[in-house]
């Protein structure tokens, strides 16, 4: 059965969600097998993880570079595995760091980069991907026609599901390039208690009609009773209200998520570019007229300040 | 020695037009007006910014595209680059993003360079991978997605915020930079730079010049193959209600039905 | 036919200051139009933009330390700030007015000391001519300027004044000779910080709100000799030749004001559905829409070549002045108060921009000359 190589990306020394999307996804193109790059101890509880979600060979390698130098040593890693494995596809993802290390590996292969796939099926001739382009407005399938497929996938494609497998682990030494910009501290970035909004089902956005930084408040308090991670349009993170790791648009993150709550926002394309593929969209605006409501699946005219609180107790009551 | 700072920019369809695609499957450009990619307004501000801190540096925006492209070097000229090269012949019609990070690498190759300055990404492909392949092709260290750079005798140095950390990062000369939407606000062209750029060079190159054969690139030498494009179609309309003092109840009433409580 | 015909179309860089004041007043001065109307204050987030992009001021000549814009590209400034906020384009527009009498007779020195920190941003010019007495009737006036050895003691009162107490200079006419009534004025420059120079409290306006109108009082003010600009008793004169070329700068704004009320009509009439079908689709709607933009492109038009006599000083140019700021204001009347019609109720509120830029046209039929003063002029120098 042809070798699906998956990049596991992790944090804090756990596996994050969109891995497990991914080699879910990997099972329908053939066998997965996982790579763990600079995980120091916690790579045997990730490989276990791993192998919870199909991956039949967990490839480990580590060493300072990965966290000392900039991408090159992960390009460096998944190369050699791809190359010496004779793997079918590489899947990645999408993330910043993640498109770069896929961009680079696929040029070192000679391959075809697909990047920002929203879905993937095994095809005649490889993996067909599905990306969504022009702030979502249209539907692209790709294939990879040279090469090795190269593809990263965005985060929440897939809901992951468990499929046990032996997880073997193999430990792979690299012979590491270089050349790489090096890494001379790392803040890691200070936990909200949150889900991440890439990877959160359920994100409740706050724009221009928030008003203020303080009127976050009542987003917050929707979300934390969600469980869901917050967001915030390009108005509200220009005016300040918000952090820019919060952005949600063409210039900030792209969030897919089960459920999009967009208070106070009226929709401009920029902000559509980054939420519009998400499965059921929500939105609560004072303006009738706010494009937004093209694209809500339920929508409520009014004042987000007392339709917000109003939510979050009736979610609090239940 | 003259710090030598190229800039690399696209032209892109209007991201506010109702931007499609052609017959071909390649990104429609006679349909929406071009302009150079707002992302690439913050690489074009950060190598300014850097040339005027530096005692002896020249600003080299480089592009690849058609003819209008000229568009996007000519504003980033009236911002205040120095000259501009631009890559443009028909055979590179429908390149991926390998086969324009070839056509690029030669063309920075060719002009020589002490640094490279890309955007984070452009508006239109999204992909944000041309300045890791730039990286890689010229073996150069790449460091990304700053939204703090500058430049320090022979090293850059920046801040990358990436989702999990933030890393300070830094390289020797020449590097290739990325810089993202945060790096600092692109300036408006003076009446001066606009009336000043007409007169600045632009070279123009073709393949040949740049020693690539047609086949390497375009639609042909695309290592991906576009299969079908469709029109993602339109939302249902959905329910819009005006609160008349239950919007709250009403919406959780329509979150309950879709059992997200 | 083909493309290469150059005559009566902008030329690229004219284009391009255009699109690059378009994207900024977008970007820096809209998102505060309707707070600076609201609360009546001067628009500084619009003066620090301009100011950060050179655009405060950019007729001053490069040999000063400006921009060097022809009339043409000044004109165009001020029209794409004028879309976005009227207010916002008197801060171009009178920097212009305060400054061209320096321009036009000041001596070297003067042109050296007053052009440079207008070019730079640091400061800004007003234009002292009206009094409370004497409004169109200019040459009534009756502040006086008395010589006394190596100054001049200035006393009086100038009214309507605009930016006054925000411009750190201006220009101010006053009698020299009482005798020789009009020949008998002279031109100065005054700085904000003379001593007897204060402002008085800023008028309650119907429109331009966010452009501060206030008295200038002038208390003995004992200014050098050297700040007379031009020969004594040129004054008027000096005036006169500065209201020919900025009486275009007048009819700038009006189409900048006009353009801003038709995109806002333009767009909403697709949006407004009314019948089940956008109120655009029905005749009697395009029918004001053809209407507005005729007239609109029509004072564009004499504008343009109004501005472009301006550049060369053509002999008929007070004619294409007149005729220009009389012409574009009436149409900017006209468009605004239809965009209103447009929209509606919603037009009547001040939750839509509309009624502010209707507000705003007013100004335009009466400053620098009322529309009847306009028509005198243009009688007077028929081609």
């Amino acid at each position: 059965m042809a070798e699906i190589l998956v990049l596991v990306d992790h944090a804090d020394g756990a596996v994050r969600k969109p891995a497990l999307e991914l080699l879910t996804l990997a099972r329908r193109l053939g066998e997965p097998s996982a790579v763990v790059l600079g995980a120091g101890e916690a790579a045997a509880s990730i490989a276990a993880t791993a192998g919870e979600y199909g991956a039949a060979t967990v490839y480990v390698a580590d060493g300072a570079e990965f966290a000392d130098q900039l991408v090159v040593p992960k390009v460096d890693a998944l190369t050699q595995i791809a190359q010496d494995k004779g793997v079918a596809a590489v899947l990645v993802t999408s993330s910043g760091e993640g498109k770069e290390v896929a961009a680079r590996v696929a040029l070192r292969l000679g391959s075809g980069l697909i990047t920002d796939a929203v879905e993937l099926e095994a095809g005649d001739s490889g993996p067909v991907a599905t990306q969504s382009v022009f702030a979502a407005s249209y539907q692209v399938k790709s294939t990879v026609s040279h090469g090795v497929p190269v593809i990263t996938v965005k985060p929440n494609s897939a809901a992951p599901e468990a499929a046990p497998a032996a997880g073997t682990v193999e430990n792979v030494t690299v012979a590491f390039t270089g050349n790489a910009a090096k890494v001379v501290s790392r803040t890691p970035r200070v936990s909200t208690g949150r889900p991440e909004l890439t990877e959160s089902a359920i994100v409740v956005s706050g724009g221009r009609g928030v008003g203020a930084a303080e009127g976050f408040g009542v987003v917050e308090k929707l979300a934390d009773s969600l469980g869901a991670a917050v967001g915030a349009s390009r108005a509200a993170v220009d005016a300040g209200w918000y952090p820019h790791s919060n952005q949600v648009g063409q210039t900030g993150k792209q969030v897919s998520p089960q459920l999009y709550v967009a208070a106070g926002i009226s929709g401009a394309i920029q902000h559509r570019a980054g939420m519009q593929t998400s499965k059921t969209i929500v939105a609560v605006n004072k303006d009738p007229e706010a494009p937004i409501f093209d694209l809500v699946d339920y929508g409520v005219v009014g004042d987000l300040f007392a339709v917000l609180p109003q939510l979050t107790d009736e979610i609090g009551a239940r | 020695m003259t710090l030598r700072i190229a800039v690399c920019v696209k032209y892109v369809p209007d991201a506010t037009g109702d931007r499609g695609f052609a017959d071909d499957l390649t990104v429609d450009r006679d349909e929406v007006d071009g302009l150079l990619s707002e992302l690439d307004e913050y690489a074009v501000e950060q190598a300014l910014r850097i040339s005027e801190e530096s005692d002896d540096a020249e600003v080299t925006v480089i592009t690849v595209g058609p003819d209008d492209a000229k568009d996007a070097l000519r504003k980033a000229l009236s911002m205040g680059a120095d000259k501009a090269v631009h890559v443009n012949d028909d055979d590179i019609h429908g390149s991926d993003v390998i086969g324009t990070s070839a056509i690029v690498a030669k063309a920075l190759e060719k002009t020589g360079f002490d640094l490279v300055i890309c955007g984070m990404a452009s508006t239109d492909g999204t992909m944000g991978v041309l300045p890791a392949l730039l990286a890689e092709r010229l073996n150069l260290p790449q460091v990304t997605l700053l939204s703090e750079v500058s430049v320090e005798g022979e090293l850059v140095k920046g801040r990358r915020d990436g989702d999990a950390a933030t890393e300070l990062l830094e390289a020797p000369l020449p590097a290739v930079v990325s810089v993202t939407d945060q790096s600092g606000e692109a300036r408006y062209p003076s009446f001066k730079g606009i009336m000043a750029a007409k007169k600045k060079p632009v070279e123009e190159l073709d393949l040949d010049d740049l020693g690539i054969d047609a086949d390497e690139v375009g639609l042909a030498g695309s290592w991906t193959q576009v299969g079908e494009v469709t029109a993602r179609p339109p939302r249902t309309a959905g329910t819009i209600v005006t609160d008349e003092g239950d919007g709250g109840k009403q919406l959780a009433a329509f979150l309950s039905s879709q059992k997200f409580i | 036919m083909g493309n290469d015909f150059d005559l009566y179309r902008l030329s690229e860089e004219h284009d391009m200051l255009r699109e690059t004041v378009r994207a900024l007043a977008e970007a820096k001065i809209t998102p505060f139009a309707a707070a600076v109307d609201e609360e009546a204050r001067f628009p500084q987030e619009a003066l620090e933009a301009l100011v950060a992009a050179d655009l405060q001021a950019v007729h001053v000549p490069e040999s000063y330390g400006g921009a060097g814009a022809d009339a043409l590209a000044t004109v165009i400034v001020i029209e794409e700030v004028a879309r976005a906020c009227g207010s916002s384009s008197l801060i171009p527009a009178v920097n212009k007015l305060g400054s061209l009498p320096v321009i036009l007779s000041g001596s070297e020195e003067l042109k050296k000391k007053y052009l440079a920190p207008l070019a730079r941003g640091e400061a800004m010019f007003s234009y002292c001519l009206s009094e409370p007495d004497a409004g169109s009737d200019a040459a009534g006036m009756k502040t006086r300027a008395v010589r006394d050895g190596d100054f001049w003691v200035l006393n009086g009162v100038k009214r309507w004044i605009t930016n006054a107490g925000v411009s750190e200079y201006y220009t101010v006419m006053a009698v020299t000779d009482p005798e020789k009534r009009s020949k008998g004025i002279s031109a100065f420059v005054v700085e904000k910080s003379d001593e007897g120079v204060s402002f008085g409290a800023p008028e309650k306006k119907l429109g331009i709100k966010g452009s501060p109108t206030r008295e200038v009082y002038l208390d003995n003010v004992r200014i050098p000799a050297d700040r007379m600009i031009g020969a004594e008793g040129t004054g008027f004169a000096t005036a006169m030749k500065t209201l020919d070329h900025t009486r275009i700068t007048i009819a700038a704004q009006a189409i900048g004001i006009a353009q801003g009320a038709l995109d806002y009509a333009k767009g909403y009439v697709q949006e407004r559905k009314q019948f089940g079908k956008p109120i655009a689709d029905f005749q009697g709607v395009q029918f004001m829409l053809a209407d507005m933009a005729m007239k609109l492109e029509a004072a564009r038009q004499l504008t343009y070549a109004a501005a472009a006599k301006s550049e060369r000083v053509d002999s008929d140019l007070t004619f294409f002045g007149a005729a220009a700021k009389c012409f574009a204001s009436d149409v900017a009347m006209e468009v605004t108060t239809d965009a209103v019609q447009l929209l509606g109720g919603y037009g009547y509120t001040r939750d839509y921009p509309v009624e502010r830029m209707m507000r705003d046209a007013k100004i335009t039929q009466i400053y620098e000359g009322t529309n009847q003063v306009q028509r005198i002029v243009m009688a007077r120098n028929l081609p």
